[in-house]
């Protein structure tokens, strides 16, 4: 593409990178949450993918390290949900919510503007889901633009 | 053409007993409730999470999550699959 369009990705892929993790970490008191806020930062992605070519750009963004962050997403979410069983609960009960640490503060109830740090479990849930949807939605626009460059096309 | 007047027939039979259904029906205003009140009475407290939506779907549902999430990983490895050939530089076997 031309140096207009990546100098724009060059600016706006910062800027897509922290919404989309603000939608992410602000799961659990904004709309959104951890799909949502990775489809934002594959956005990103595919928007530096597009501006360059797919041999500039294979340098950085290696797809070992996307179906790795892919894999890390999903067995970190099914991690937090086994952990419940360490505590003696069920899986995937929320062991976190109320109990003082990481994201354990006492929610105070009824109609309120929200605290980051409460909710448990449910963070680390939308973190593990957003760093899944992030490297698997990037993938496979890579693995398509590298199937567009052996082509020829 | 016979066989055409009993589909036809049947189908505008099937969508009078639905259109009826809906309209007995009014918006915002469920028969059966008593999930929807739990879920807005108790989700605050037993999750801690302001959103109700990410309390259903991460917490009260979080095995729905657990398979939408397998469902993604299931895709992206099909797309992957597909692909393989492509970088790996070998050459088709119908070509």
């Amino acid at each position: 593409m031309s140096r207009i369009v990546r100098t724009a990705a060059d600016l706006l892929y910062p800027v897509i990178l922290i919404f989309g993790l603000y939608i992410v970490a602000h799961g659990h008191l904004t709309p959104g949450g951890g799909f949502q806020g990775g489809a934002v930062i594959a956005t990103g992605g595919a928007l530096v993918i597009v501006a360059y070519s797919y041999k500039e750009i294979s340098g950085w963004l290696k797809k070992n390290v996307l179906l790795g962050r892919e894999v890390i997403g999903l067995v970190g979410f099914i991690g937090v949900g086994l952990l419940a069983l360490a505590f003696g609960q069920v899986f995937f009960f929320n062991y976190l919510a109320g109990s003082g640490s990481l994201f354990g503060m006492p929610v105070p109830y009824g109609i309120n503007a929200g605290e980051l740090n409460t909710a448990g479990v449910i963070p680390l849930m939308n973190f593990a889901v957003g760093i899944e949807v992030w490297g698997g939605l990037t993938i496979v626009i890579l693995y398509m633009l590298s199937g567009l460059e052996k082509e020829g096309c | 053409m016979k066989k055409m007047f009993v589909v036809v027939a049947s189908l505008l039979i099937l969508a009078a007993f639905f259109g009826v259904m809906a309209m007995t029906l009014t918006f915002g205003s469920p028969m059966v409730t008593d999930m929807d009140d739990y879920f807005l009475r108790h989700g605050q407290e037993q999750t801690g999470s302001n959103n109700q939506c990410t309390a259903v779907v991460f917490d009260f549902r979080a095995f729905d999550t657990l398979g939408e999430s397998t469902v993604l990983f299931c895709g992206i490895m099909g797309a992957a699959l597909m692909f393989r050939k492509m970088q790996g530089g070998e050459e088709y076997e119908d070509e």
